[in-house]
C-alpha cells in the first residue's frame, strides 16, 4: 500500500484542479486511483479469457440496481390473496404485467443470474488453465471461491422468491439436505425453515438474506478479492511473474497501466457482452426453460411435487453429484454421503493452490498429464451438468457416479500427476 | 506472559478480563438474534387435527388432504393390493417397519389400523418431495415389469409400495411417515391426534 507516501495532488489553478486538490488533501483519492487503475501495472499479454473478471463486476452492478427496483414492487408473502394465489407469486405477475417496464427490470435480473454464473464459471476456468490460484495468489483464489459460494446461496434464495412450484420444491429439497446431518439435522432444518414446513417464515427470511445480508457479504468479498489481487499483481497467460523484470523506475517491463489500456479493452468486452445479454433479455428471457423453468409459472402447491424437478442449469453438476450417491457404506446413509460429496465438490476448490505441484503455472507449458486431466474434468463437469437436468434412471445414475469419481480424481490425484508431468520450460518474459 | 518494562502485567490482566467479559456479552446478545430463526409461537400453535370423510373413497383409489401444510394420503387398498404387500416384502428395506416412522398401532406389514386403509404423509423421506402415484401394475406402469403398484418420487427416483414402504437401495432411507390418527367412526378419520386413552 503506497497510499501514504504518494505526493498529494497539486492544482493547476483551474476550478476543477482546486477542488481536486482540496479533496485529495482530505481523502486519498489520487492514491486510490493510481494504485488500482492508472498505476496498476497489469501484464501486457491478457487475452480473451481476461474479460470475465470485469464482466462479473458489471453483472453484480446490474443485479444490485435491478434488485433495488424489484424490491419496490415485490411482496415476500406466502399467504393467499382474494383470488387464492400466493401474494408473492401474484406480486411477480404484477411486476411483469402492470408495473411500467417492470417486465424488463425483472428479465434483466433473472437473466442476470444466469449471466453471472456464465461469466463466473469462465472466470474460474481461466484461473484453472493459467494457474492463477498458485503462489502468491492463494488468497485471491480463496476469496474467489468464497464469492462463488456466496453467489450460490444468493441464487438459491432468489429463486425461492417468486414462490412458484420450482421455487417451493427446489427449496424443499435443498433445505432438507441439512436434515441429513446426524443428531442435529432435523432441529437445524427446523431452525432454518422457521416452521414445520416451508412457508411464510421461510420466504421472509430468504428475502431478507437475499436483498441485504448476502449482497453485503458479496460486495465485501469482491473488494477483498480485488485488493488481494492488486497487492500481488495479476497473473497472465504465460504464468510468469512480470514483477521479476522491472525497469529503472521499478515498473515491470511487461506491465502496462490498467487505465487506459485495459479499461478500454474491457469496454469492448462489455459492449459484446451487453449485445448477447440484450438478445436473451428481449428475445428469449426464459432461455428455453433453462433460465426460468416452466414449472415456476405455477404458484407453489405444498401438496403436489411437479413430475420432474431439476435445479437451474448452474446448479445441475452439483445436483448430479448429490444424486450419484446411492450406496450406504461406513454406516452412513447414502443421503448423508450425497450431501457430503456435494459440499466437498465446491469446497475442494479451496485446496487447489496446495494440490498443484507443477513447476509451471500456465497450460501453455504444462505436459500431457495435466492437459488430459483437465479435459476429463471438463467433460465430466458437462456430463454431470447435463444429467442433473434429467430424471434419474439406473443408467444415468451409473454415468453420474463415474463422472463424480472423475470430478474428484482431478483434484485428489493432482499432487501426483502434476509432479510427474513433463512440462516445457517457462520463458523469462511474457510472449505476447 | 513475561513482565518487563514494556508490559504492565496489571493492565494486561485488566485488558484480558474486560475483553473476555465483552466477548461473553457479545455472545449473549447473539442469542436473541439466533433465536428469532426458530418457529414462532404462531407456527407452533398451527396444525390443528383434520377430520376426513372416507365414505366416498372407492377400493383402489386415493385421496389427499392437507395437514400442517403437508399432503396426507389416504389409500383404500383392494384385496390384491394387500396380498401383493406380503409377496414383495423381501424387496423392502424395512418390511416390518422396525424403524420408528409410524405410531405403534400402525407398526405392522400393512402399516395401518385397518388393513384396507393406509394413512401416510406423502413426503419422501429423502429430501421432502411428494412422490407421484404409480398405481398401474406391470410394464404398463413404466416402472418395471414386476411392479405391483406404489409411488415414485420424481426428485431422486425412490420407490415406495402401497404401504408406503421404501424399496431396498433407494435414496430414501425410511418408509413414509404415518401421522397420528384414529377412526371417529367407520367413515371418518381424524388426522393429527392419537385416540385418547388408547
Amino acid at each position: 500500500m503506497g497510499a501514504a507516501n504518494v505526493d498529494k495532488y497539486k492544482s493547476n489553478g483551474s476550478t476543477a484542479g482546486d477542488l481536486l486538490e482540496w479533496v485529495d488533501a482530505r481523502f486519498p483519492l489520487m492514491a486510490l486511483w493510481n494504485e488500482h487503475l492508472a498505476k496498476y501495472y497489469a501484464p501486457k499479454n491478457f487475452n480473451f479469457w481476461y474479460f470475465f473478471g470485469s464482466l462479473a463486476l458489471l453483472v453484480l452492478v446490474i443485479q444490485i440496481v435491478t434488485g433495488i427496483f424489484l424490491v419496490m414492487h415485490y411482496k415476500p408473502d406466502a399467504s393467499l390473496n382474494a383470488s387464492g394465489v400466493p401474494v408473492a407469486f401474484a406480486s411477480v405477475e404484477y411486476i411483469m404485467r402492470d408495473v411500467p417496464w417492470g417486465w424488463l427490470i425483472r428479465y434483466l435480473h433473472s437473466t442476470g443470474a444466469s449471466a453471472f454464473f456464465v461469466v463466473v464459471y469462465l472466470h474460474m476456468y481461466r484461473g484453472l488453465i493459467y494457474g492463477s490460484y498458485r503462489k502468491p495468489r492463494e488468497l485471491v483464489w480463496i476469496f474467489g471461491v468464497m464469492i462463488f459460494l456466496a453467489l450460490m446461496g444468493e441464487a438459491f434464495m432468489g429463486y425461492l422468491l417468486p414462490w412458484g412450484q420450482m421455487s417451493y420444491w427446489g427449496a424443499q429439497v435443498i433445505l432438507n439436505l441439512f436434515s441429513a446431518i446426524p443428531l442435529v439435522g432435523n432441529e437445524l432444518t427446523l431452525w432454518i425453515r422457521g416452521d414445520y414446513v416451508i412457508g411464510d417464515a421461510t420466504l421472509n427470511r430468504m428475502f431478507s438474506l437475499h436483498v441485504i445480508a448476502v449482497p453485503l457479504v458479496l460486495i465485501g468479498l469482491v473488494a477483498a478479492h480485488i485488493i488481494a489481487l492488486h497487492e500481488v499483481g495479476s497473473n497472465n497467460p504465460d504464468g510468469v511473474e512480470i514483477k521479476k523484470k522491472k525497469d529503472e523506475h521499478g515498473i515491470p517491463l511487461d506491465g502496462i497501466p490498467f487505465h487506459p489500456y485495459y479499461t478500454v479493452k474491457d469496454i469492448v468486452g462489455v459492449v459484446v457482452f451487453l449485445m448477447a445479454f440484450s438478445v436473451i433479455v428481449f428475445f428469449m428471457p426464459e432461455g428455453g426453460g433453462y433460465f426460468l423453468e416452466y414449472n415456476n409459472f405455477f404458484p407453489a402447491d405444498p401438496l403436489v411435487t411437479p413430475p420432474h424437478i431439476a435445479p437451474v442449469w448452474y446448479f445441475t453438476p452439483y445436483y448430479s453429484i448429490l444424486r450419484a450417491n446411492t450406496v450406504n457404506f461406513f454406516w452412513i446413509d447414502a443421503k448423508l454421503w450425497g450431501v457430503i460429496f456435494m459440499g466437498l465438490g465446491v469446497m475442494i476448490f479451496f485446496f487447489l493452490p496446495w494440490l498443484d505441484r507443477s513447476p509451471v503455472k500456465s497450460i501453455r507449458y504444462r505436459g500431457p498429464l495435466f492437459k488430459g486431466a483437465l479435459g476429463i474434468f471438463l467433460v465430466s463437469f458437462f456430463i454431470l451438468g447435463y444429467l442433473g437436468m434429467l430424471a434419474p434412471t439406473p443408467g444415468r445414475t451409473l454415468v453420474s457416479q463415474i463422472c463424480t469419481i472423475l470430478y474428484f480424481a482431478f483434484f485428489l490425484l493432482m499432487p501426483i500427476y502434476t509432479a510427474l508431468d513433463k512440462c516445457k520450460p517457462e520463458p523469462e518474459r511474457v510472449t505476447g | 506472559m513475561s513482565c518487563d518494562e514494556t508490559v504492565d502485567c496489571g493492565r494486561r490482566r485488566l485488558l484480558v478480563a474486560t475483553s473476555v467479559a465483552g466477548g461473553v456479552a457479545g455472545v449473549a446478545v447473539a442469542i436473541p438474534f439466533v433465536s428469532t430463526f426458530a418457529p414462532s409461537e404462531r407456527a407452533k400453535s398451527a396444525g390443528a387435527p383434520v377430520e376426513v370423510d372416507i365414505s366416498k373413497l372407492n377400493p383402489g383409489e386415493m385421496m389427499t388432504v392437507e395437514w400442517r401444510g403437508k399432503p396426507v394420503w389416504i389409500i383404500h387398498r383392494t384385496k390384491e393390493m394387500l396380498d401383493d404387500l406380503t409377496k414383495i416384502a423381501d424387496k423392502m428395506a424395512d418390511p416390518q417397519s422396525n424403524r420408528t416412522m409410524q405410531p405403534e398401532y400402525a407398526k405392522n406389514e400393512h402399516r395401518s389400523i385397518k388393513p384396507e386403509y393406509l394413512v401416510a404423509i406423502g413426503i419422501c423421506t429423502h429430501l421432502g418431495c411428494s412422490p407421484s402415484e404409480k398405481f398401474k401394475t406391470g410394464a404398463e406402469s413404466g416402472v418395471s415389469p414386476e411392479w405391483t403398484g406404489g409411488f415414485l418420487c420424481p426428485c431422486h427416483g425412490s420407490l415406495f409400495d402401497l404401504a408406503g414402504r421404501v424399496y431396498k437401495s433407494m435414496p430414501a432411507p425410511d418408509n413414509l411417515e404415518v401421522p397420528p390418527h384414529y377412526y371417529l367412526s367407520d367413515a371418518k378419520i381424524l388426522i393429527g391426534e392419537e385416540k385418547k386413552g388408547a
